[in-house]
This record gives C-alpha cells, structure tokens and sequence, in this order.
C-alpha cells in the first residue's frame, strides 16, 4: 500500500512529529508532504497522486477555525470534495481521500489519522495503477 | 460575460471514445472567470481523462492549452500545430469559442467539454446569475438598470405579476421578483414616473426569432483595397 499524507506546517506536521518523539508507530506505507498551508493544496496534486498509483491519501491540518492562514483548511475542504467527486466519477472511489482536522500537541490522535487511511486503503483494495 | 459549466466526466469521456490524441482546450476570457474553462480547469479536465484511460487501458495522449480568446480566428490561429496533431478537441470554451476552433480546424473532430449556459455576471464567489437576454432592444433605461427579459420568469415589460410576494419570485424562494428590484432601483434613482408609463409592446425582431444575427460595423470592416494591401 502506498498512502500519501499532506500536513501543513502549523498543526500537520508538528503532530507528526510529535507522534514520531511519542514514540508512536505507524505504517511505513504512510508518506508525508509538507505543505506551507492546506490552502495550498490543489486538485491536481490529489489526482497526479492517484494517477501514479497511491492507493489512499490523507490530508492533516489545522482545526477549523484555527487555521494559521484563517481560511486554508476551509479552501483544502472544497477542493478535497472537487477531487473526491471526480474520482466518484471514474470509479475509484473518493473515500481514497480525507481531511482530517489535527493540533500540532496532538501526536497521538495524528497515529490515529494514519491507521485509520491505512486500514481504508486495505478496505477499499489496491489503486488498480498501483503496479505503473 | 458568458457563462458556462462543465459537462459531467463521464459524458466527456464517452464523447471521446474511439480517439486517440486529444487536445483539451481552454479559454482565458468569460469561461475562466467562471471557473469552468480557464487554465486550471484545463489541468484538472486533462489530468482526469489521463487517469480514465490509465483505469480502463484507452491508451489516450492528452494535451493541454489555453488560448486568450477562443472566439477570435487570430488566437485559435495559432494553435494550428498542435491541433494537428491531435485526432480530437475537447474544447472548454463557450460554445462560439468550439465553433470557432472546428470551423478553422474542418478536419478535426471539435467536443464541447462544456455547457454553455447565459450572460451574466459573478454575484458572489462561486455563484454566477444571468442578467442579460441578448435580445437586441434593450429596455435598462426604462427599469432602473435591472433586466425584465431575463430576470423576470415571464419576460414581463409591465410588472409585477400577481406571483411576487415579498418581493420573491413564485418560482422559487430564492429568485427575487424583477419587478420588486426595479420598483426598488427605480425609487432610489427618484424615477418612480417611469413606473406610470407603460412599456409599449416590445420589437423582437432584433431578438433571436430571425435566424443567427450578424451585426456589421463598416468602419470596422476591410475595404477590397485594405485586403489586397494586407496580402
């Protein structure tokens, strides 16, 4: 399985890292990518993923109303739907991504996130591009 | 500006069966301000139809580009190379910005990747409503700048009807009552007279009812001689 994880650099990533200085395991198959903010995020990142074969992703940021840039997450929210409702359409299922809404002191709930999409992943079945 | 949306992917991708190279083709004019054709929907249409025919084997080459204006023979010109590589068009201009691209490019198959819907404007970030009917004989001056033609659900030239209530359309809760935007715009301008005159019956014959219209501009237009220099 290959399950890539966007974090922005305010609430993401430190959670990651805070889960990683827990001590806290999980799956190796998880890849993180920082970014400066969720508003960041594009639709295309999400589909390009896909399209070379990552079978789930996730993206962690900022809790609603929290966001460092105000509105990042609220911007990352719709186009997760955009690119969930295209991959609707073409049959591979947009439960293969989800935003979750972390802080940067939660380490143990940021392990959580990451079992959870991987346990999906394995639910939902292999990307069908996996092997490209 | 015109407004437009874009068709659903599967419709698009079963428009294009049988094609090998296609070319998506956006538009930066009306269709990107309504964020249905401009580069961006570019990217996400062409990176969606790589991933269909990645999924079900079609072997699709997608190429992308965005002209300035789709609907001016100057700027689909210079497209000429690389339509001609390409065995289809999916084309997210307007449809003028499609028809343009397949009158110039005849041998090419041209696909509407859009719906194009009216003339209006932005009301809000993502919300986008008609204000124009195109219908040749325009009436703003007699109504406060608010359009009866298309703004009111029965194209009335002397309203309200008996179906505006509260200001509101009957046909839906959320369509205000043309006739109580003009009443209202028409009382802020001090012009509430213009309300006592009836509208006579309106000319339609510079409205759609008499084939595709054509306007014609002749100190715009190239004299024989003009040409002939040209070349």
């Amino acid at each position: 399985m290959k399950i890539i994880g966007y974090v922005c650099s305010h609430a993401g990533y430190p959670a990651a890292d805070l889960a990683g200085e827990l001590g806290l395991h999980y799956s190796p198959e998880v890849v993180l990518v920082r970014l400066p903010c969720l508003g960041r995020l594009d639709v295309l990142h999400l589909l390009k993923d896909f399209r070379q074969g990552t079978d789930a992703v996730f993206i962690a940021g900022c809790l609603e109303g929290n966001c460092h840039h105000h509105y990042g997450n609220f911007e990352a929210r719709k186009r997760i739907d955009q690119a969930k409702g295209i991959l609707d359409s073409l049959g591979l299922d947009g439960k293969r991504i989800e935003l979750f809404h972390v802080a940067s002191n939660q380490g143990p709930r940021f392990k959580e996130i990451a079992d959870i999409m991987v346990e999906r992943a394995r639910q939902i079945g292999p990307n069908p591009l996996g092997g490209a | 500006m015109i407004i437009g949306e874009q068709k659903p992917l599967k419709e698009i991708c079963s428009m294009l069966e049988g094609h090998k190279r296609i070319l998506v083709a956006g538009c930066r004019s009306c269709v990107a301000i309504c964020l249905a054709g401009g580069e961006k929907e570019v990217g996400v249409l062409s990176e969606s139809l790589r991933l269909h025919s990645d999924l079900n084997g079609k072997g699709w080459e997608v190429l992308e580009l965005t002209t300035e204006r789709q609907c001016e023979k100057e700027w689909v010109a210079e497209i000429k190379d690389l339509v001609a590589e390409c065995d289809a068009v999916v084309s997210i201009a307007c449809g003028v910005g499609a028809q343009t691209i397949q009158a110039m490019y005849p041998t090419v198959r041209v696909l509407p990747g859009l719906n194009t819907s009216n003339m209006g404007a932005p009301e809000e970030p993502g919300v986008f409503i008609e204000k124009c009917g195109g219908c040749g004989d325009c009436v703003l001056h007699l109504t406060g700048g608010i359009c009866p033609i298309v703004r009111c659900a029965k194209s009335m030239l002397n309203g309200p009807c008996g179906g505006s209530q509260n200001g509101m359309c009957e046909i839906g809760q959320e369509t205000p009552c043309a006739w109580d935007q003009i009443y209202r715009s028409l009382k802020q301008l001090g012009r509430l007279d213009l309300l006592e005159r009836p509208i006579p019956p309106k000319n339609w014959v510079p409205s759609r009812s008499g084939g595709p219209r054509k306007i014609v501009r002749p100190e715009a237009m190239m004299t024989k001689e003009e040409k002939e220099a040209r070349e």
